[in-house]
C-alpha cells in the first residue's frame, strides 16, 4: 500500500516535472535579415506610432538618469525591491537591439513574454498587460519600431539575483502569476468603456503602477486591482471607488489630466504621471483618452458619487482661504502664507486653474505625506503638470522640520483624515529620493 | 543650454542647470528690477512670472522653465504703464522701494485671477509679499484702484466694439 502510494506521489512529482520543463522552454525564433523601412506604409507606421505612445515605450526603453540616452535604446533605470534594473534595446539594431526580431517574435515577447531566443523575460516588461494587445496593434507597433533609428547600445548590467537558473525562476514565477490571454470584451458594457478597458488594462498598463504588487513583485488583482501602489518613490493613488479625494474624478477630470497633465479641482500631475499625459497621451486619437477617462470614471462610480461634488468644492474655498485672510498667530499658519499661500489660495466658487487647491489635491489625502513632500522638495517643471507654468523647489528654502509642519497643518486644517505620523522622519526619507538638490541657493 | 521667452524675447543661457532664475535674470541677462530677498521664497521680493503665473524666481531653478514665458517688471508693460504702475506711482506706494516689483508682480497675477478683488482676495495672495517699510495699506488701495482702472477699460472697450 505504502509502496503504491509513494510510487504515485514520485510518479505525479515526475509527470508535474516534465510538463514544468515543457512549460518553461521556448524555441528561439530564428533571426531575420534587416527590415528594409520601405516595406510599411506611412498609415501603418502612424498607428504603430499610436500604439508605442499608448504604452509608453519610450519611457522604459530610454536611459533617463545621468543625462538622457538615445530614444528607445533602453539603459532606463528601474528600481525595484529586487534590485536595479535596466532596460532593453528595442532599437532595430541587429547586434544589440531587436534588428533580427521578425514580427513574430515581437508578438510573442508581448504575449507571452519570452524572448526571442527563447529565454524568460523579466516581469519588469509587463507582459501581464501586453498580452491583452491585439496582434493587429502588434503588427503596426512592429512597423514603427522597425522604422526607428538604429543605436549600437548595450545596458548595464542588472542588480536583480537570480540564484537559481533564471529560466526556471521566472517560468515558475510566469506560472503561478501570469495569465496570458487577449482581452475579452465585456458585453455589458458599451464599446468605448471596452475600448478604454483595453487599453488600460492592456498597452497603457495602468495597473502596472496603480495595483499594488505582492512579495513576489505581481499585482494584486484579484482584490487589490487598481487601489494604488508604489512607484520610483512615489505613491500612484487608487484608481477605483477607494480614491480619497473630496471631489470624485469624473470623466472630465480624468480626460483633462490624461490630456493636458493637469484637472482643474484635483491638480496637477507630478512625478512619473507628468510624461504619461504630456509625452504619450497628448500625442494619440483624443477619443482614446476620453474611452480611458470613460473607464476609470466607471471603475471609481464616479457617476453615484458626483452629487457630493459642490459640497465639498465648497468646503475647499472656505478652507483655502483659513489663516490665509485675516490675522493669525499660529506659527505654522504663517509659514504655510509666506510659503505657499500666494500662489495656493483660491476663493469661491472654485479653484482658479493654475492655482492648485490643496484642500482637494491628492496629496493631502492619502495615507503617507510622500507625494506632498517630493512636490515641496523638487517643485515642478514647465514642462510637467500645467504646462508654462512652474512650481520652485523649497528643497534648500524648508528644512525637515518646516516641511513637517506644513505637512501637519494643512492635514489639520485641509482635510478630515487623521494627522499623519512620524513627518520628520518621512521628510528626510523623502530629501533622499531626490538624488540633488533641485536648485542651488548657496550664497 | 537653457531656452526660455524672457520678457517676449528668445533668450538661451549657458548655465548650471541648477541656478537659480534670479541669478540668471539678474547676474547673466542684466534685468535688475527683480530683487534678491530672502533667497528662500519667503519674502516675495523675487516674484516674476512663469507662464503668467507669479513665481518666486529665487527658489526656481532655470533648468525648470525650459521652453517657458519669463516676465519680470520690465516687461510687465512695455511702458512701463500697467495700471497697476500707474497706481502705484499715483499714490505713492513705494517708501524704500526695494520689495515693489516683487508686490507689483504679485499683484498683476491676484488681477488676473481676481479682476475686481475683495480685501480677503488681496490678503490671500498678497500675504507672502513683505514689505519692511509697512506700505501694505497704500498697497491695498493701489490694487483696488487698478482694478478699477482695468474695469473701466473693459467697459469702455465693450461699449466702443459695439
Amino acid at each position: 500500500m505504502i509502496k503504491r502510494i509513494l510510487t504515485g506521489v514520485v510518479g505525479a512529482g515526475v509527470v508535474g516535472g516534465l510538463g514544468f520543463l515543457w512549460y518553461a522552454w521556448w524555441p528561439a525564433i530564428p533571426k531575420i535579415a534587416p527590415v528594409q523601412p520601405g516595406q510599411f506604409s506611412a498609415e501603418k507606421i502612424e498607428r504603430g506610432r499610436i500604439v508605442a505612445a499608448e504604452s509608453y515605450c519610450v519611457e522604459c526603453h530610454t536611459r533617463q538618469d545621468g543625462g538622457t540616452g538615445p530614444e528607445l535604446a533602453g539603459d532606463y533605470r528601474m528600481q525595484t525591491p529586487f534590485g536595479d534594473i535596466f532596460s532593453s534595446n528595442i532599437t532595430p539594431d541587429p547586434e544589440t537591439g531587436i534588428g533580427n526580431w521578425s514580427e513574430e517574435a515581437l508578438r510573442r515577447a508581448l504575449h507571452y513574454g519570452v524572448s526571442r531566443d527563447g529565454s524568460h523575460l523579466l516581469p519588469a516588461f509587463v507582459y501581464d498587460h501586453f498580452t491583452k494587445m491585439t496582434d493587429a496593434d502588434i503588427s503596426d507597433l512592429y512597423a514603427w519600431i522597425m522604422t526607428r533609428p538604429a543605436v549600437h547600445m548595450t545596458h548595464r548590467p542588472n542588480g536583480f539575483p537570480l540564484s537559481i537558473s533564471p529560466r526556471i525562476t521566472l517560468a515558475a514565477w510566469k506560472l503561478v502569476f501570469f495569465t496570458p490571454g487577449l482581452y475579452k470584451q465585456d458585453p455589458s458594457h458599451d464599446a468605448q468603456w471596452n475600448r478604454g478597458a483595453y487599453l488600460a488594462e492592456g498597452a497603457a498598463h495602468c495597473g502596472a503602477c496603480h495595483t499594488p504588487r505582492n512579495l513576489a513583485g505581481a499585482e494584486k488583482v484579484a482584490n487589490h486591482e487598481y487601489d494604488g501602489g508604489v512607484v520610483d518613490g512615489w505613491i500612484a493613488p487608487p484608481l477605483n471607488q477607494n480614491n480619497p479625494t473630496p471631489v470624485v474624478w469624473t470623466e472630465d477630470e480624468l480626460y483633462q489630466y490624461l490630456r493636458n497633465g493637469v484637472a482643474p479641482l484635483h491638480g496637477p500631475a507630478g512625478g512619473p504621471m507628468s510624461p504619461v499625459a504630456h509625452d504619450f497621451l497628448a500625442t494619440v486619437p483624443e477619443s482614446d483618452v476620453h474611452a480611458i477617462a470613460y473607464f476609470f470614471a466607471d471603475k471609481a462610480h464616479a457617476a453615484e458619487r458626483v452629487a457630493g461634488d459642490k459640497a465639498a468644492i465648497a468646503q475647499a474655498m472656505t478652507d483655502s482661504k483659513k489663516d490665509l485672510v485675516g490675522f493669525s498667530t499660529d506659527p505654522d499658519a504663517r509659514l504655510y502664507q509666506g510659503a505657499c499661500g500666494a500662489c495656493h489660495y483660491n476663493a469661491a466658487p472654485a479653484p482658479v486653474l493654475g492655482r492648485p487647491e490643496l484642500a482637494l489635491n491628492n496629496a493631502l489625502w492619502l495615507n503617507e505625506p510622500t507625494n506632498l513632500y517630493l512636490v515641496m522638495l523638487r517643485g515642478l517643471t514647465a514642462k510637467e503638470g500645467q504646462s508654462g507654468v512652474a512650481m520652485p523647489s523649497f528643497y534648500n528654502a524648508l528644512s525637515d522640520h518646516d516641511m513637517a509642519r506644513l505637512a501637519a497643518y494643512l492635514r489639520r486644517t485641509r482635510t478630515t483624515l487623521p494627522p499623519w505620523t512620524d513627518l520628520e522622519k518621512k521628510a528626510a526619507d523623502a530629501r533622499k529620493l531626490v538624488e540633488e538638490p533641485p536648485v542651488n541657493s548657496s550664497h | 543650454m537653457i531656452k526660455f521667452k524672457l520678457n517676449g524675447r528668445d533668450v538661451s543661457l549657458d548655465v548650471p542647470e541648477d541656478t537659480p532664475l534670479l541669478w540668471a535674470i539678474r547676474d547673466d541677462l542684466g534685468l535688475t528690477g527683480t530683487k534678491f530677498g530672502c533667497g528662500v521664497g519667503q519674502c516675495g521680493a523675487c516674484t516674476v512670472h512663469v507662464g503668467g503665473r507669479a513665481t518666486r524666481s529665487c527658489v526656481t531653478p532655470v533648468s525648470a522653465i525650459e521652453g517657458a514665458d519669463v516676465t519680470t517688471i520690465e516687461g510687465l508693460d512695455p511702458e512701463g504703464r500697467h495700471p497697476l504702475q500707474d497706481a502705484w506711482q499715483e499714490i505713492q506706494v513705494p517708501q524704500c522701494g526695494y520689495c515693489q516689483s516683487g508686490q507689483i508682480m504679485q499683484a498683476a497675477s491676484l488681477l488676473r485671477d481676481y479682476p475686481d478683488p475683495t480685501d480677503e482676495d488681496i490678503d490671500g495672495v498678497m500675504g507672502g509679499s513683505l514689505c519692511r517699510c509697512m506700505t501694505y495699506i497704500r498697497i491695498r488701495k493701489a490694487i483696488k484702484e487698478a482694478a478699477a482702472a482695468m474695469k473701466s477699460a473693459r467697459t469702455e472697450g465693450d461699449s466702443s466694439n459695439g
